[in-house]
Formats: structure tokens, sequence, C-alpha cells
């Protein structure tokens, strides 16, 4: 399933100030394909890992290779907020059109892959509806289609479902590992629910805190994309085990350290 | 734990439902509306009749207190003279808050943009906002040459200031993930400006235009009054002095009634723009069903 690397992060340091050490000597090579979860308590660096990734931060050392992207695409990276970061002065449809906007398309060309995106996350329907008029799902979802609008390779997601409640966040779920399958995206998915990347990822890198840094990596077998049937399968129950077991084991460390 | 039912739906498909066909809110809020509106007008109607009432009945003397209908004879006996000094005043007003507008808006931007530019001229906005307008009109009425220029800038000068302020707190207030995801985008400071920066400071820009309205009407009448009566082209404020010199009160009070009015038409002016302008979106101008 996974294929060439696409992130080679080598060694990467991200200070903020003297004291700060956000992300300690990261080192991880992430393939085509991966659903990798960064997975850790608050504050163990993995939001900024990912803001380092996608380049909205710079590293303090260390380096970040992502190989040229070879197909037809305006932004290689889409990025998901842990809110959904909509307009609120403007709709479903012109804030998914925006990133095309910005790359200089005109309206009538982008127009069919806006209602493209918009379909793929199920809200054709709500095209013309104001953010404020969505529910808390449906803006996350406006906000998925804008990042998959520029036909990316890679999707970085910063705990996107952890505002929404579980049957949304179930469904949502589903959804994203689905669009990821279709679409070939390599995606990096922040979270700090164990349930949530034992059933998206099929990577998972265990974070520790003060300084954050990659504390341990586990890999998950099941075939992926995974289905509900398995989310409450006995085997489920013990790869959060696993998962928790592991995580556990990273909280004691720190608490030892401090 | 027994199950129960509930009527709620989730949140992804409850848009997707029809609305039961209820008109009970719709009644009310109907209701709602012709009462905001029908309250108002009655109690204003009723307050002139009282004092329509009270005049008459105590006799009073019009060059004390002048009963309404006094009041609307001499506006349409001087309608002609009293509406060139209402529009000499709504000129004064209207340009002086176009010019806030434009100085505000510019200089705001400006602030936004660059932190040594804010701190070097920052303080020169604040002196002229905290001096008196009425204390440096004469000044400005010796140096300028143009009576309607000196009064121009009186009345900028008090209008421009929440307009700069809050131009500059607006185009600050950007969702900072928003700002990421420009930077994500590649978008061009000209990109940011109008598809980010401009919608975001627009709440503040509007409210900011809501008060400096009223206060251009304020800056106009002062610095009429503070030019007093002389010269041809006159103001509302300059009739009002001019008819007191004279001892013409039912005059005064007509002058009085068209600078409210214009004062209400500039309110209703510059709310019917907020609403037209975020009434779509923003909290503040979203229309509540309930």
């Amino acid at each position: 399933m996974t294929g060439q690397p696409i992130i080679i992060m080598d060694r990467v340091s991200k200070r903020f100030g003297e004291t700060v050490l956000a992300v300690d000597n990261m080192s991880l090579t992430i393939n085509e394909g991966d659903f990798v979860t960064f997975l850790g308590p608050s504050g163990c660096g993995k939001s900024t890992a990912l803001k380092v990734i996608s380049g909205l931060l710079p590293v303090t050392s260390g380096t970040i290779t992502i190989t040229p992207p070879t197909g037809e695409t305006e932004q290689d990276l889409g990025f998901v907020f842990q809110d959904p970061t909509l307009m609120p002065w403007a709709t479903a449809y012109q804030n998914v059109f925006l990133p095309l906007k910005l790359a200089g398309i005109k309206p009538d060309q982008a127009g069919p892959r806006v209602t493209e995106a918009l379909k793929e996350v199920g809200l054709s329907k709500f095209a013309d509806a104001y953010p404020r008029e969505l529910s808390g799902g449906m803006k996350m979802r406006v906000s998925i289609a804008r990042a998959l609008v520029t036909r990316p390779r890679i999707l970085l997601m910063d705990e996107p479902f952890a505002a929404l409640d579980e049957m949304t966040r179930s469904k949502l779920n589903n959804d994203v590992t689905q669009l990821a399958k279709e679409h070939n995206l390599t995606v990096i998915f922040v979270t700090h629910s164990v349930f949530e990347s034992v059933y998206l990822s099929t990577r998972v890198m265990i974070m520790a805190a003060r300084p954050g840094r990659l504390a341990a990596e586990m890999s998950l077998e099941t075939p992926w994309p995974r289905t509900e049937d398995w989310r409450t399968s006995a085997a489920f129950s013990a790869e959060a085990h696993r998962i928790s077991e592991a995580l556990k084991r990273t909280l004691d460390a720190e608490d030892i350290d401090h | 734990m027994p199950k129960t039912l509930t009527t709620e739906t989730l949140p992804e498909s409850a848009p997707e439902q029809s609305a039961p066909l209820n008109t009970v809110p719709l009644r009310r809020a109907r209701r709602e509306r012709i009462l905001s509106f029908v309250m108002p007008v009655v109690m204003l109607c009723a307050a002139i009749g009282f004092w329509e009432f009270q005049v008459w009945y105590h006799e009073i003397p019009k060059y004390l207190i002048p009963a309404p209908s006094v009041i609307a004879q001499t506006l349409v006996t001087d309608g002609p003279s009293l509406m060139a000094s209402a529009w000499f005043t709504v000129k004064l007003t209207f340009f002086s808050l176009l010019l806030a507008i434009i100085g505000g808006v510019i200089l705001g931007a400006l602030f936004a943009l660059s932190r040594p530019v804010e701190l070097s001229l920052f303080p020169f906005a604040v002196i002229l906002q905290v001096t008196p307008v009425i204390a440096i009109a004469p000044l400005i009425l010796i140096y300028v040459d143009s009576t309607f220029a000196a009064l121009l800038i009186c009345a900028w000068i008090v209008a421009f200031f929440p307009i700069l302020s809050n131009t500059v707190i607006g185009l600050r207030s950007a969702d900072h993930n928003l700002r990421d995801l420009f930077t994500l985008y590649n978008a061009t400071p000209w990109q940011r400006l109008r598809y980010l920066l401009v919608p975001s400071a627009l709440p503040y820009f509007m409210a900011a235009l809501k008060v400096a309205g009223g206060l251009s009407l304020i800056g106009a009448v002062v610095a009429e009054f503070v030019a007093g009566a002389a010269g041809q082209n006159t103001g509302l404020a300059s009739r009002i002095i001019e008819s007191s010199f004279r001892s013409e009160i039912p005059r005064m009070f007509a002058a009085l009634v068209l600078v409210s009015l214009l004062g209400i038409a500039i309110f209703l002016l510059t709310n019917w723009a907020s609403r037209k302008v975020l009434g779509h979106w923003h909290e503040s101008e979203l229309q509540r069903e309930s």
C-alpha cells in the first residue's frame, strides 16, 4: 500500500525563544500513501511538528525534504486546522474556491472542481450556505473540501475533529480515510485520542512532551481503510490497548523525568 | 439503562429535514416588527400632542415656548431659506464624513501595516481627538481663508478618529488560522488585503461609521457655532444663533428640528449600510428567529 518516501524529516528541531524546545531532534520518513497519526498529550509539540512540516513555521535546525510533486496541483499540501477556519463572510462554495482563487484560477474554470470537492464531502446542497448556517461537522467538511480542491498529495490535519460529538466524529473518520484512499493521499493526522489514531492510521507516532519528541513508533497491520465493524471488534480493543500501553509508558517516563 | 427516544436528530441531517409548517413564530415576528415601528411613532405623536396642549392650555407665548403647530408653520414659511441652510449643513456633514472615511481608512491601513508609522503618528491622532474641537475651531477659522474649508476641517477632526482606530483594530483582527491558510496558499499581499483583512475589518469599520456619522454632524454644528452667523452661505447652526440674536424662537426650533432630522437620517443611513454590508454573515447584524 505504501510507496516511495514523500516526506523526510532529518533531525528537525523547533525552538521558540530561548527556553521552549517544542520539537526536539525529530527524524521520520513518511511514505506515499501512509496515514500517520501524531499521538500525544497536550503540549507535546505535535501541532508544532505539523506546522513545521507545512512550512508555516521555519525549522530551527535539521531539514525537511518533501519530494517534488509530479502531477498537476496548485498546492501540494492541504491543511485542516483544529477549527474549521472558514471565512464567515463567504459561502461554503466561496470558501472552497479560495485556494484556487489565490492560485489565480478563473471562477468558470474552478467551478466544476469546487462543485466536485463539495460533492465529495457530501455538501452539494449546501454550496450557498454561510458557515453560521452549518453544523460543526458540516463546517469541518467544508474545511476538508477546501484542503482537497487543489488536488494535494499530502493532507495535514491538526486535531480536526476534537471539538465534534462522537457520532459526527466517527462518520468523519470514515469519510477521511475513504477520501485518503480515493485520492491516494499521504495523511498526517494529529490527535490526542488513542481510539481515533488506532482506527485511522497505518502508523502511530507517539510523542512525548518537554521537549516535544518522537517517543515510539507503532505500525498497525489491520487492512486499511477500516470498516465500522472493526471499531467494535476485539482486535480493535487489542490494538487500542497496545497503543495505550505504549502511551502510558511514555507518560510515566516523563513523570520520572520531572 | 433503558433507551430513551429523543426527537433530536444528528447535526449532519438536521438541515435537510423540511421544517414543519409552524406559522406562530412568523406571526409573532411580524407583530414584533409592526410594534417596533408603531410604538415609537405613537409615543412621539403623543408627546407632540401633549406639548401642543400644554402651550395652548397655559397660553405660553411663542417667544418662550412655541407650540409644535407654530414651529411647523415656521418650517413652511421660512422653508426656502431654511432649506438652503440645511443643504449647506448636509454638504458639510457628508463631505467631512467622506474625508474622515478616506483619511481614517488610509491612515488606519498604514498603521496596521507598519508599526513605526503607527508609533510616530498615533500621538498626533490622539491629540487631535482629545482636544475639544470647539477650542481649535477659532484658530482654524483664522488660518483657513475659506469658511467652508475651515468648517470642513473642524467636522473632519471630530469624525476621523473612530474610523482610524477601528480600521486599525479591524485590520489586525483577522483570524490567525486564516492568516496561516493564506500563507500556505502563497497569497500575494494584495490578495491577503482584499480577501482576508478587509472583510475581517468590515464589522469594526461599520461600527465606526455609525459613530462617525453622528460625530460629523456634531462637528459641523459646533464649527458653525464658532464661525457665527457671518457670511452668505450659512448652515442650520448659524441660523439657530442668528434667530437667538433676534429672539425668533419658533425659527430656532424649526432649525433645530431640521438638525435633528438630519441626525436621524444619518443614523438610519449608517445603520442601513451596516445591515447591507454585514447582514448576511456578522453576528451584530443577524436577524434572530425567536
